[in-house]
C-alpha cells in the first residue's frame, strides 16, 4: 500500500472537483452543526431537568411591609404567629415532604448571590425581598396544585410560586427549538447524502481514464476505490470540523448566554460539548462513507 | 497460456452471438494474429481473456486458470498478467513518459525502487530513449503507442493484447510499432494482436486465426491475412 500515492490522487479529486467539494463541506458542516445543537438543546433540558428535580418544587412568599398583592395590602407584613401558623399547614400536609423556612435577610443574600451578574440586583432593596417556605414535594407533577392551594389566600402568604410552571415554559421553548432544528438537520443530512454520492460520481467521471487504465493494469478494487473513498471522507471530516466550531459557539453563545436569564448554574460542561462533537463526526465520517462506498460499488465496478 | 473450449458469448438484446462455439489453444511463447471483419467478435474475444466479459458458455483458461472459478477479487491478479495495448493508446494527458508507465506500478502496489529501475529499462526497450519527460501531445502516434506498449509490459506479463494497436498510425510507423511487439514476443511473452492491417500480417508470417459471424474460420500457421483457399 502506497499512502503517498492514494494521497496524491485524493488532492488531485478534491482539487479537480473543488467547486462540488466546497459544496459538499458546507452541507455537512451545516447540518452536522444543526444535529449538534440539537443534541445540546436535549442535553440542556436534561441536566435542567436534574436540576430541578433535586430542588425545591414550591415556593411560599410571605408578606412584606412594601407588598401590594391583595392578601397583604391590608394586614401588613407576616406576623410571627402568622409563620407558625402557615408552618404547621405545612407540615400536617402529607405530600409535603420538607418545609424550610427562610427568613428575608437569608433571601436577600441569596438573591444577591444568585443575580450577581444581573442589573436586578442593584435595584432589589432588603425591604422588597419576602421571607418565605420553601418546599419539597413527594410528588412534584401531583402534588403541586394541591398544596399551593392550601397556602394560598391564607393569612400573611403573599404567593405561592410553583418552580415547574416557570420551567415549563423554558422546556417547551427547549424542545420546540431542539425540534425544529433537528428536522431542518435531517432534510440537510439527506441533503449531504445526495450531494455525497453526486460528488464521487462526478470525480468518478472526471477520472475514468485513471481508473478505467488501473483496472486494466489489474489494480485491486480497493486500490482503484480508496482515493474516492478518502476522499469522501475528507469532505466529510472538513465538514466535520467547521460545524465543530459552530457548536463552540451556539455553546458559549446561545446556550450559556440563555443562563443569565435563569438565575442557577446549569449550563452545559465541556465534557457534554465534546460528547456531542463526537457524536457528529461519527455521523459524518458514517454518512460520508457510506455513501461514497455505496456509489462506488455503482460506478466503479470492476 | 489461452485455452477457449467451445466458448460461445452472446451479449443481452443480440440475436446473434458475438462468438460461437470458438475453441482455440494458444501456446506459451506464440505470436498470433486474430482477423477478420468489424463485427466478427476479435473485441470479444479479448475482453473474454481479460474477465471484463463472462461467456455464455463454454470454458476458458488463462495462463493456468480456469477464468470461470476465478473471483472478482482476484481478477486484478490475472490482469496483472495480461498486458494491453489499444487503438486510441489510452495514455494520461496529464502525466509525461515515465510517469505514464511508472502508474501501471504504483497502481499495483509496487515499491518506488522497483519502479525506478524497471521504467527506464522499458522506455529504452520500445526505443523512446531521452523522451521520458515528453508529455503525451508532444509525441506522434507512433511514439504514444510506444508508450502504451511500454506501459503495457512493464510489469513483465505472461500474454499481451494489442487491439488494433496500428489502427491510427500510418504504415511506416506501424513498422516500428510491430518491431516493437516481436521483440516483447522474443522475451517470451505470448502476443495476441487483433488487426485488419493485410499489409502487416502478411509481412510477419505468424499464426492467423480468422474470424467471422463469431466463428473461427480459419487457423493457420505462419498465415497471410488474404483467404488461403
Amino acid at each position: 500500500m502506497r499512502a503517498q500515492f492514494v494521497f496524491h490522487e485524493v488532492w488531485i479529486g478534491l482539487r479537480r472537483n473543488l467547486t462540488m467539494t466546497i459544496a459538499l463541506v458546507v452541507v455537512v458542516a451545516i447540518s452536522l452543526s444543526l444535529l449538534g445543537t440539537g443534541l445540546l438543546f436535549v442535553k440542556q433540558v436534561d441536566s435542567t431537568r436534574t436540576f430541578w428535580q433535586s430542588r425545591v418544587q414550591l415556593s411560599v412568599y410571605l408578606c412584606t411591609t412594601s407588598d401590594l398583592y391583595g392578601n397583604c395590602k391590608q394586614n401588613g407584613a407576616v406576623t410571627p404567629a402568622e409563620i407558625q401558623s402557615i408552618k404547621q399547614q405545612l407540615t400536617s400536609n402529607k405530600d409535603v415532604t420538607s418545609a424550610t423556612f427562610v427568613s428575608a435577610k437569608a433571601n436577600y443574600t441569596l438573591f444577591r448571590q444568585e443575580f450577581a451578574s444581573n442589573p436586578v440586583e442593584k435595584y432589589a432593596l432588603p425591604d422588597q425581598i419576602p421571607a418565605s417556605f420553601e418546599i419539597r414535594l413527594r410528588n412534584t407533577q401531583a402534588d403541586a396544585d394541591p398544596v399551593s392551594e392550601v397556602v394560598d389566600g391564607y393569612p400573611g402568604v403573599s404567593d405561592v410560586v410553583n418552580d415547574s410552571t416557570i420551567l415549563d415554559q423554558f422546556y417547551k421553548l427547549l424542545d420546540g427549538a431542539r425540534n425544529a432544528v433537528v428536522v431542518i438537520a435531517i432534510f440537510l443530512l439527506v441533503a449531504a447524502i445526495m450531494l455525497v454520492a453526486n460528488t464521487i460520481r462526478l470525480s468518478a467521471f472526471n477520472r475514468r481514464r485513471e481508473t478505467s487504465i488501473m483496472r486494466l493494469v489489474g489494480a485491486s478494487n480497493f486500490y482503484v476505490q480508496l482515493p474516492f473513498l478518502v476522499e469522501g471522507m475528507i469532505a466529510g471530516l472538513l465538514g466535520w470540523l467547521v460545524s465543530t466550531g459552530l457548536l463552540v459557539l451556539v455553546k458559549s453563545l446561545l446556550l450559556d448566554s440563555l443562563q443569565q436569564y435563569f438565575p442557577y448554574g446549569i449550563s452545559l460542561s465541556t465534557a457534554d460539548l465534546i460528547e456531542v462533537v463526537i457524536v457528529a463526526m461519527i455521523i459524518g465520517l458514517l454518512i460520508c462513507g457510506i455513501t461514497s462506498f455505496l456509489t462506488l460499488r455503482r460506478y466503479l465496478r470492476v | 497460456m489461452i485455452h477457449f473450449d467451445n466458448v460461445t458469448k452472446t451479449y443481452p438484446n443480440q440475436g446473434r452471438p458475438a462468438l460461437e462455439n470458438v475453441s482455440l489453444d494458444v501456446e506459451k511463447g506464440e505470436f498470433v494474429f486474430l482477423v477478420g471483419p468489424s463485427g466478427s467478435g476479435k473485441s470479444t474475444f479479448l475482453r473474454l481473456v481479460l474477465k471484463e466479459e463472462r461467456p455464455s458458455s463454454g470454458r476458458i483458461h488463462v495462463a493456468g486458470r480456469d477464468l470461470a472459478r476465478l473471483t472478482n477479487w482476484n481478477v486484478p491478479h490475472l490482469r496483472r498478467r495480461i498486458g494491453c495495448v489499444f487503438q486510441d493508446f489510452r495514455l494520461l494527458p496529464n502525466k509525461n513518459v515515465y510517469q505514464n508507465i511508472a502508474f501501471a506500478l504504483e497502481v499495483i502496489g509496487k515499491p518506488r525502487q522497483f519502479i525506478r529501475k524497471v521504467a527506464p529499462e522499458v522506455i529504452d526497450l520500445v526505443g523512446l530513449e531521452g523522451k521520458r519527460d515528453r508529455m503525451p501531445d508532444e509525441l506522434s502516434g507512433g511514439e504514444q503507442q510506444r508508450v502504451a506498449m511500454a506501459r503495457a509490459f512493464v510489469n513483465r506479463p505472461m500474454i499481451l493484447l494489442a487491439d488494433e494497436p496500428t489502427g491510427n498510425i500510418d504504415p511506416a510507423t506501424s513498422i516500428g510499432i510491430m518491431k516493437v511487439l516481436d521483440r516483447i514476443n522474443r522475451t517470451g511473452t505470448t502476443v495476441v494482436m487483433a488487426t485488419h492491417d493485410a499489409a502487416i500480417v502478411d509481412s510477419m508470417r505468424k499464426r492467423v486465426i480468422e474470424l467471422e459471424y463469431g466463428k473461427v474460420v480459419r487457423d493457420q500457421s505462419r498465415g497471410v491475412y488474404g483467404q488461403a483457399y
